[in-house]
């Protein structure tokens, strides 16, 4: 089954493939979604690959149920996926809170286009990045990794099943349209060399009067379905044993806790980052396909004799405030890079600005990836 | 001496003591023909995945019933439904829910999924209202109803054949019975079950507390004794004008036919996929 999944070999691929190709590697089983720019090719690939090792694309009626039966078929024992851009998240934000509150393993992938509503549907941006976090109802964690290239798409994908499957946990590729549809070379190993994770389950047999399969910090064993564990899962509030109550408010307390917790608990390992920024006194922080623009604004600026660095996020959220404080303590002046107006950067310069001074970059026009030149005309600015 | 026990309580949750139904409401009758057809097939509860959405009939197998039961999001338990099925196509899946929940803001997975004719059961009890929330107007509330949201009386067209809908939508099985018909109801259910396609069954349903009160219906068994009065078989209904079935229920099986069912389809499609993708390696083509 590996080798029909794994694609081994060196292409030049589109990102959007290289992340259906990902989805193979990791071992997705079900995918469900809506036709939707410029996230169309996912699932194109996917209707495709996915019967040829026993899964199945299936396209929705909208993008609530889409997610609806991701979640249906992550509780069926599957490891399950959606694809869409931004107008879909929106509508999948209710059932996100409730693979959330339910635990559910499954990964959201995000091709963010030109927003807000129907905006501008082939160009990315990185308008949604909040929206991830805070979209749905509630306090909740959730983990979002950023890709950057083709390359990306592929690793990133597998790193989010993973995470899934792991953590008990809805988890989101935020991409764009950029990084959807550049067409790079992808290097896919040979399936032994991908690192691939599956949920616990209970043990067979376990007595479901005995089985707490909800609100552990350190990851409760899912009591999938079809297996006679005779699950009791709801959205209402309950407790490790998924059981109802609704009028006790410490009851609440513990499922709101319990359920940021076991991302917070686990954020180390979690977070993922690249760092740059040895002697650096003015660092760049980016993510995504913005984070190219700050890598070559970085390396041109040293060639100038001007100290700077990179620090890139990729994971965003669980939001990395440590690794933040860490590179702002070291630095003079942090630089936010990000296509949008502004919507990590409340966030970096929460954790950075009583270290270093902080300053925001915006794209000259939202939708168009920073310049080096005008990131480079910025530094020039910062270190006079 | 014997402690008596009721011969479904192997059914219910051992963890539940009791329901959260007013006194009179009719999920007590739909829950207990569910459990009857299930006995009745000599069927397990394992055998079962339940879904169901928000509002009061959701909560008949959430968390009465002692089975995989998926509590979901109001209006998509269809939807969920849908991913269970294809991820475990040899169990059961039985979607219980409301008239509000299904028809209303599940409108369109009611719809799309009778059209894929997909194999589940899917028992919409309908009575009319919104009664977890307090009585308010569904779609299903007829014209001139005082609710909490309709203070001067109903004003909007109302869904007075939801499993009219369902059948135009493709369904393989629809029926439509009352919680004065529970033996009935039982038979129907049963044949749902074997349904190689998506069944519907429709139970007009007494709120007496929400609905019938405000209706000036009475109580549950005024309310009952009315759906007796008013219901009148499908058979006997066909040789009456449509001003004779005029306030009247119809009642039975009106649709029981055989059609391509979706999870076949899809297994059928992924044997061809992965067997052509088998020939593409064998000839060098991969």
């Amino acid at each position: 089954m590996g080798e029909k999944r794994v694609r081994t070999g060196r292409y030049f691929m589109m990102g959007n493939v290289a992340c259906a190709e990902g989805a193979l590697a990791a071992g997705c089983e079900f995918a469900a979604g809506y036709p939707i720019t410029p996230a169309t090719e996912i699932a194109n690939h996917l209707a495709e690959k996915l019967p040829q090792v026993g899964g199945a694309f299936f396209q929705m009626e909208d993008e609530i149920s889409s997610i609806a039966a991701v979640i249906g078929a992550s509780w069926a024992g599957k490891k399950a996926m959606t694809v869409t851009s931004g107008p879909g998240i929106s509508l999948m934000l209710e059932n996100i809170g409730f693979a959330i509150g339910v635990e559910t393993p499954c990964v959201i992938v995000n091709v963010q286009r030109g927003a807000p509503t129907t905006g501008m549907p082939t160009i990315g941006i990185q308008g949604d990045m909040v929206q991830a976090k805070h979209g749905s109802h509630g306090d909740y964690e959730i983990i979002a990794l950023c890709p950057s290239s083709p390359q990306e798409m592929f690793d990133h994908t597998v790193i989010a099943f993973n995470y899934a499957e792991k953590y008990r946990t809805p988890v989101f590729l935020l991409s764009d349209a950029f990084v959807g549809h550049m067409r790079e070379e992808v290097v896919i190993p040979e399936a032994e060399k991908i690192e691939t994770v599956c949920r616990n389950i209970p043990e067979p047999g376990t007595d479901p009067l005995k089985m707490k399969g909800f609100l552990d910090e350190d990851v409760a064993p899912m009591p999938i379905f079809g297996k006679g564990f005779k699950a009791h899962v709801t959205s209402s509030c309950h407790d490790e044993y998924g059981k109802r109550n609704l009028i006790d408010i410490s009851a609440l307390d513990k499922f709101v806790r319990r359920l940021s917790n076991k991302i917070l608990k686990h954020k180390e390992e979690i977070t993922l980052v690249e760092r740059d920024y040895e002697d650096a006194e003015i660092v760049l922080v980016s993510y995504g396909g913005v984070s190219r623009a700050a890598a070559a604004a970085a390396s041109q600026a040293r060639k100038r004799g001007i100290p700077v660095g990179t620090l890139r996020l990729i994971t965003v959220w669980p939001f990395p405030g440590e690794e933040i404080e860490k590179m702002a303590r070291r630095a003079k002046q942090v630089i936010v890079l990000e296509n949008n107006l502004g919507q990590v950067y409340p966030y970096i310069k929460a954790e950075a600005a009583h270290f270093a001074e902080v300053s925001f970059l915006p794209p000259r026009l939202v939708g168009e990836i920073q310049d080096p030149e005008d990131i480079l005309r910025k530094i020039e600015e910062v270190s006079k | 001496m014997n402690e008596l026990v009721h011969p479904y309580h192997r059914f219910i949750r051992p963890t539940v003591t009791h329901t959260t139904f007013c006194p009179g409401c009719g999920d007590g009758t739909v829950a207990q023909s569910i459990l009857r057809a299930i006995d009745g097939l000599g069927m397990d509860m394992d055998d079962f995945v339940f879904v169901s959405g928000i509002g009061c009939a959701a909560w008949i197998p959430s968390p009465l019933f002692n089975a995989d039961v998926l509590h979901t999001t109001h209006g998509r338990p269809i939807a969920f439904a849908f991913g269970i099925k294809m991820g475990l196509p040899d169990k059961k899946v039985m979607v219980v829910s409301g008239d509000g929940d299904l028809v209303a803001i599940g409108g369109n997975h009611l719809i799309q999924n009778a059209r894929r004719n997909i194999e589940m059961v899917v028992l919409c009890v309908n009575n009319g209202i919104y009664g977890m929330t307090g009585g308010q107007a569904a779609p299903t509330t007829p014209m001139g109803v005082k609710t909490t949201t309709t203070p001067y009386g109903a004003f909007e067209n109302f869904f007075e054949d939801i499993s009219g809908l369902v059948i135009a939508a493709g369904a393989s099985f629809v029926a439509r019975w009352t919680t004065a018909h529970p033996r009935q109801l039982t038979a129907s259910i049963k044949k749902a079950i074997q349904k190689k396609g998506f069944a519907f069954i429709e139970v007009i349903s007494q709120c007496p507390v929400q609905f019938g009160r405000k209706m000036g219906m009475g109580n549950a068994i005024q309310m009952l004794e009315d759906y007796k009065k008013r219901s009148i078989s499908i058979k006997e209904a066909k040789k009456l004008s449509p001003e004779e079935l005029k306030d009247r229920m119809v009642v039975g099986e009106f649709v029981d036919l055989d059609k391509p069912e979706m999870v076949e389809e899809v297994t059928r499609m992924i044997r061809r996929a992965s067997g052509e993708a088998q020939e593409a390696v064998d000839t060098g083509r991969g």
